[in-house]
């Protein structure tokens, strides 16, 4: 009987996914052992080391994988140039989002539940939340989740994929559940993404299935010599087996990126999660899985004759078209500030596929350049929508419209979503409007801004490989995005704010849902006599100071949004020498 | 790095977009701290700016003139693969040509500001916007490929957008300013579709690279590709412009204050898609069906533009119909090719002047009139404002094209190149043009006659004469205000007359535009000139019995069907709803689409149409997983329809 002996690891290699693995285990423990006071500050400090570190590390992998893909046992872990670009981002975007989940603003409260697990409406969350408890285990599950992500575009086997896949999902499954306030929202769209998500895993897991009975194997390399040499198979002859595998595998990986048509759970869940998460998660996640299948569409694709390469163009022609249909379409009429960004998630998860529809290197750059940009205007949006809130004002206060000091007897609620009340936010805060402006021009492409650079990237990535009518599409579709940017960008910088000289006019606008109609109550009330006005209580739309962290995740992706529009030779070398693609 | 060139001051360019950018950033940045003395750093960085480019010119004009063409290379700004951009300025004669125009009528039109805009708390962030868009529109001049030109045709949108939207807190002004942007990005689509063609074609995008392979372009590519690439920058051109069809927001733009119609909508920002054609000129030639389109479109547009100035009773619509109309005389000759392209530019410089002084003189009489701009409540100002009166007046008579005021040096030189070629087309584009400058004359004249001569109607106290009449209290503008009129009235005089002399100015542009042989028109040029000066004499000589000498009712007369139309921009919002918008709207009458203003006329209707097929969409959006799911295996099903039947 032979002794069992360990295959040779290269623990640098691994190290960018190890560290911040390693931390959420460590951060599980600190729960149980670090006393209360001094959790949170443990927590946040652990997880933004190991994020910090895993950028490290992946800043002194970056040369070496240069040279030669470093593949561990056997091409489980494959870290190629691209995939490590992707690390890059997932890394950046995922520090970014953590500070911004550390917010806890002046009025000292973080966006997630005291008590996750608590029914809503009981006394028992009540008491919970006089109480002041705090979740702290979401700064691990942030970890596993992001550990998750890193490994996701970095392996060569189809089933450590599925797992890295699962790594991610879960813990986000979770974070989804745990906002503070809207709880029902919360949990309702914690449990769809579960369902439709263990459906997407199920596709994924057929897909794998198919394509392990065509190679015999569920590494991409290894089905690729299959592809070469049929006869090494015994199905090797039935392609067919294969091309279904991969559209299914590709599946899996679209739900993720949320394209057409398996975009329904987006909007959703993007309302539902609290803030935060959303924005990491639209960052995050969409990088991972745009990774992942750039990874397998490359490696598969390039495999295969021709003829059979043509049908999973057809297919991703399809997908994007229809992506960026609903999105730009659908995007238009939305009314909620984070709808309408989750549609926009939509529609940019269109981009990138009419990036990759080339399969080439030009795509994969385009669209690593398109991740970064993407997820920092991201976070940062997102970031700002966690600062506008709602605060309920008692009596005839209407606050001041032009300077936005609202008098300070009112409690914060959560955030102002609906469109509408952000009328007028340029007079609040215009440096917030200023940054939320920018992340929303670079969203819609206009040059000087990330996205531009990015937009211009993909289109051309496009038309260089023949696929022009697609790319015509897309500046179709980014032309009528704009439309919608531009509408929320107006309202807050043009539109008068609610509540401000004319008095009784912004009925509706200012309060939401029932409070509308007691707004309107006391509009009435100031013609027929000043005695029932006083009673009236309504929420006004207020912005809160941020403690430090959400501030200098805006600042940073506000001037990275800007860098990377105007000078962004140095970062698209970093893209370039990332793109050189060695499945 | 450089051509060979001589010029030693090439390397001040990146200066001439810095200095008001820095500017722009410090007004915008520093914020209430700098109130006090804003505007009058603003004035100084565009002053200053101005004084750089005399620098550059006079340097330019002491170099020879093969070696006048030249660029500044600042470095590598974006190289991606097949992507490589260079951070370049292009200096000839041409970029010069505009860098002199933007940057002096800049400079007057700030001064102006200081006084006009004196009484508002924003005028720091005015100005800060003001030296915003110097530095994007020379951008825009100065670049030495599409996408830095891009970059500049995008900040002057945005700060013709943050301009026009100045004044928020009106309705009407954010929505002029959407209409704006919106219409602006349907161009500007145009530009992106036309990048991307020459980057497929050409592997560059940079003007030292693609023009001069314009011509072989055409055989490599094909004609179709060479034609596609042309109408795309055309209708890039008409976006920024407010050419047909996309003119409609023009008008509405004039909510922002006056030295801003001044600089933006009339002297600078709208010409940029004339400058954009007439750098693009090999493309156009190597495209002839594209060339021809761009006359077109230009023959249509200074008809519609000047039959809609007719029946105008705002001032400022009714300016702003006129530059729509000019503009159309400079698309016209772009589109006639290396004949044209000197006098478009030449029209373009004196138009400039004739036009930013009609506007700042507009401004006057508003300020003198409290903020009114309708002229069946002007008349009889000219005692009142004479200062005012006669710089308009010579700007009237410069674009009326009067011998020897700018205009008809240039627009004269425009009816005569039209007229130039064979078949049909001359007689078409050089009718259409001649007739341009008889309406130009009445409408002009209507104008100047409603304004200041007249009786008034209006009244200076409560107690006297006509009771509807409202009140003012007229009187000159301050000396800060008067002064750049008078000097832009004195360039609307001499200008074009010391350009003209010994064709030096076409000699001038000769570097960029090429030497054009010349050619006779189809009729002598005697005649020509003579039927002008009939046709603009008859059209004044009408303004001036119906305005000056008859009494002008003070509400709109019931009038012939065409003035009706007139009045409503000849249905131009209508005729975009009936055409855009309605087929949308029988997609879902019953829901309410979310923004109201979205749905307000034009291209908007566009946005109001998917507005509903949003709608409807977001019907299937119901919030039950099961059927999240179902859509999910639905569309793959779909999907996979797709690739079967597509594969197969």
């Amino acid at each position: 009987m032979n002794d069992f002996v360990a295959p040779p690891i290269d623990w640098a290699a691994v190290s960018p996914v190890l560290i911040v693995l390693a931390a959420g285990v460590l951060g599980v423990l600190l729960e149980a052992f670090v006393p209360e006071k001094a959790r949170r500050t443990t927590q946040l400090t652990l997880t933004l080391a190991a994020l910090a570190g895993s950028l490290v590390a992946v800043g002194l992998l970056w040369d070496r994988v240069q040279e030669n893909a470093l593949s561990v046992v056997g091409g489980s872990y494959l870290l190629t140039p691209f995939g490590l670009g992707v690390q890059a981002v997932i890394g950046v975007c995922a520090l970014l989002g953590v500070l911004v989940v550390a917010e806890r603003t002046t009025t000292g409260q973080d966006a997630f539940a005291p008590a996750a697990a608590a029914v809503p409406g009981t006394a028992y969350e009540d008491e919970t939340r006089r109480a002041g408890l705090q979740q702290t285990e979401i700064y691990p599950l942030l970890l596993f989740s992001t550990g998750g992500m890193l490994l996701f575009p970095a392996t060569d086997d189809l089933i450590v994929m599925f797992v890295a896949l699962e790594v991610l999902s879960l813990p986000l499954y979770v974070l989804c559940a745990t906002a503070r306030r809207r709880r029902l929202l919360s949990q309702e769209a914690a449990f769809k993404y579960f369902v439709l998500g263990a459906f997407a895993s199920a596709l994924f897991v057929f897909g794998i299935a198919l394509v392990y009975g065509f190679a015999g194997t569920v590494r991409l390399q290894g089905v690729v010599q299959v592809l070469a040499d049929p006869s090494v198979s015994p199905l090797g002859s039935m392609p067919a087996l294969v091309v279904v595998g991969l559209l299914l595998v590709l599946s899996g990986l679209l739900f993720k990126i949320g394209a057409a048509p398996l975009h329904a759970w987006t909007p959703d869940v993007y309302q539902g999660a609290p803030t935060p998460i959303t924005g990491f998660m639209a960052a995050c996640t969409k990088a991972a899985a745009m990774g992942a299948l750039v990874r397998v569409l490359f490696t598969l694709a390039n495999g295969l004759d021709p003829a059979t390469r043509h049908d999973v163009e057809v297919a991703l022609w399809a997908v994007a078209i229809l992506t960026m249909l609903i999105g730009t379409v659908v995007g238009a009429v939305q009314t909620d500030v984070k709808r309408l960004l989750a549609y926009s998630a939509i529609a940019h998860a269109g981009f990138l596929l009419v990036g990759v529809v080339g399969m080439d290197e030009a795509g994969s750059r385009a669209v690593l350049f398109y991740l970064l940009a993407y997820g920092l205007a991201s976070v940062g949006a997102f970031a700002v929508v966690t600062l506008v809130r709602e605060r309920t004002v008692s009596g005839d206060d209407t606050g001041d419209g032009a300077t936005g000091t609202v008098p300070d007897d009112g409690v914060v609620l959560g955030e102002a979503t609906r469109l509408a009340q952000w009328a007028g936010l340029g007079r609040k805060a215009p440096w917030l409007t200023a940054a939320f402006s920018l992340f929303l021009l670079s969203m819609a492409g206009i040059p000087l801004t990330a996205g531009f650079v990015a937009k211009f990237g993909v289109f051309s990535a496009a038309v260089e490989a023949g696929a022009w009518p697609l790319a015509l599409l897309g500046v179709l579709a980014s032309a009528v995005s704009v439309f919608f940017y531009v509408r929320v960008i107006v309202l807050m910088v043009l539109t008068p704010p609610p509540g401000g000289e004319q008095g009784t006019a912004p009925a509706g606008v200012a309060s939401s849902g029932t409070t509308a109609r007691d707004q309107q109550g006391g509009g009435t009330a100031t013609v027929t006599g000043a005695a029932t006005r006083t009673l009236v209580s309504r929420t006004v739309v207020t912005v809160v100071g941020s403690r430090g962290p959400a501030a200098f995740a805006i600042a940073v992706c506000a001037v990275g949004v800007l860098l990377l529009g105007i000078l962004p030779a140095g970062a698209l070398d970093l893209v370039g020498q990332a793109a050189q693609f060695r499945p | 790095m450089d051509t060979q060139t001589t010029m030693q001051t090439l390397s001040l360019a990146p200066w001439l977009v810095a200095t008001p950018m820095i500017g722009a950033l410090v007004l915008l940045v520093a914020g209430r701290r700098t109130d006090r003395w804003g505007h009058w750093l603003g004035v100084l960085a565009s002053a200053a700016t101005f004084v750089v480019g005399l620098v550059m010119l006079l340097d330019m004009l002491g170099t020879p003139a093969d070696q006048r063409v030249g660029t500044h290379t600042v470095g590598t700004w974006i190289d991606a693969g097949a992507l490589h951009v260079d951070l370049g300025f292009q200096v000839d004669p041409l970029s010069m040509t505009f860098v002199m125009l933007v940057t002096f009528v800049g400079t007057l039109i700030h001064v102006y500001s200081v006084a006009y805009m004196d009484h508002d708390v924003d005028r720091r962030r005015f100005f800060g916007y003001l030296n915003l868009f110097v530095a994007a529109m020379l951008l825009l001049v100065l670049a030495d490929s599409y996408l830095l030109l891009f970059v500049g045709w995008e900040g002057v949108g945005l700060a013709s957008f943050l301009l026009i939207g100045f004044w928020d807190g009106k309705r009407e002004n954010a929505v002029a300013g959407k209409k704006a942007f919106v219409m602006n990005r349907v161009g500007d689509m145009g530009l992106i579709v036309a990048m991307m063609l020459l980057l497929a074609t050409f592997g560059s995008l940079s003007f030292g690279t693609v023009l001069p392979a314009a011509g072989e372009g055409a055989t490599a590519a094909g004609q179709g590709v060479m034609t596609a690439i042309g109408l795309m920058l055309l209708l890039a051109a008409c976006g920024k412009s407010a050419q047909l069809p996309l003119q409609a927001w023009l008008g509405d733009a004039m909510a922002g204050p006056t030295p801003v119609s001044a600089l933006i909508h009339a002297a600078t920002m709208v010409t940029a898609g004339v400058y954009l054609l007439v750098r693009s000129g090999p493309i156009l030639e190597a495209a002839p069906d594209a060339q021809l389109v761009v006359t077109i479109v230009g023959a249509l547009t200074l008809l519609f533009g000047a039959v809609v100035g007719t029946a105008k009773d705002d001032i400022k619509k009714a300016l702003a119909a006129s530059t729509m109309s000019q503009i159309g005389y400079m698309m016209l000759a772009a589109g006639l090719g290396p004949i044209g392209y000197a006098f478009a530019i030449f029209h373009l410089l004196t138009h400039g002047f004739f036009k930013a002084g009609l506007f700042l003189g507009a401004g006057s009489v508003m300020h003198a009139m409290g903020d009114d701009v309708n002229m069946r409540r002007f008349g009889g100002l000219a005692r009142l404002l004479p200062v005012t009166a006669i710089t308009m007046g010579l700007g009237w008579l410069a674009i009326l094209g009067v011998p020897p005021f700018s205009g008809f040096w240039s627009k004269d030189k425009i009816i005569e190149a039209a007229f130039v070629g064979e078949g049909w087309r001359p007689w078409v584009f050089g009718l259409a043009a001649l007739l341009g400058a008889g309406i130009t004359a009445y409408y002009m004249s209507r104008l100047f006659f409603m304004t200041f001569a007249g009786r008034r109607r209006w009244r200076p106290d409560e107690g006297s004469g006509d009771d509807g009449a409202p009140v003012r209290h007229p009187h000159e503008a301050p000396r800060l205000m008067t002064w750049p009129m008078i000097i832009l009235a004195a360039g609307s005089v001499f200008l074009g007359g010391i350009l003209a002399l010994g064709d030096r100015f076409v000699t001038w542009l000769e570097p960029v535009t090429g030497h054009a042989e010349h050619h006779e028109p189809v009729l002598p040029v005697w005649l020509l000139m003579t039927l002008t000066l009939v046709l603009v004499v008859l059209g004044a000589f009408l303004a001036f019995r119906q305005y000056a000498v008859a009494a002008v009712p003070v509400e709109p007369p019931p009038a012939l069907a065409v003035v009706r139309a007139a009045r409503v921009d000849l249905y131009q919002d209508a005729v975009n709803e009936s055409l855009v918008m309605r087929p949308g709207q029988y997609l879902t009458r019953a829901l309410v689409y979310s923004d109201r203003t979205a749905v307000d006329g034009g291209w908007l209707g566009l946005a109001g149409g998917i507005g509903r097929l949003g709608a409807r969409l977001r019907r299937m959006q119901n919030g039950y997983v099961r059927s999240y799911a179902a859509t999910m295996l639905g569309g793959l099903g779909v999907v996979g329809l797709v690739v079967w039947v597509l594969a197969s």
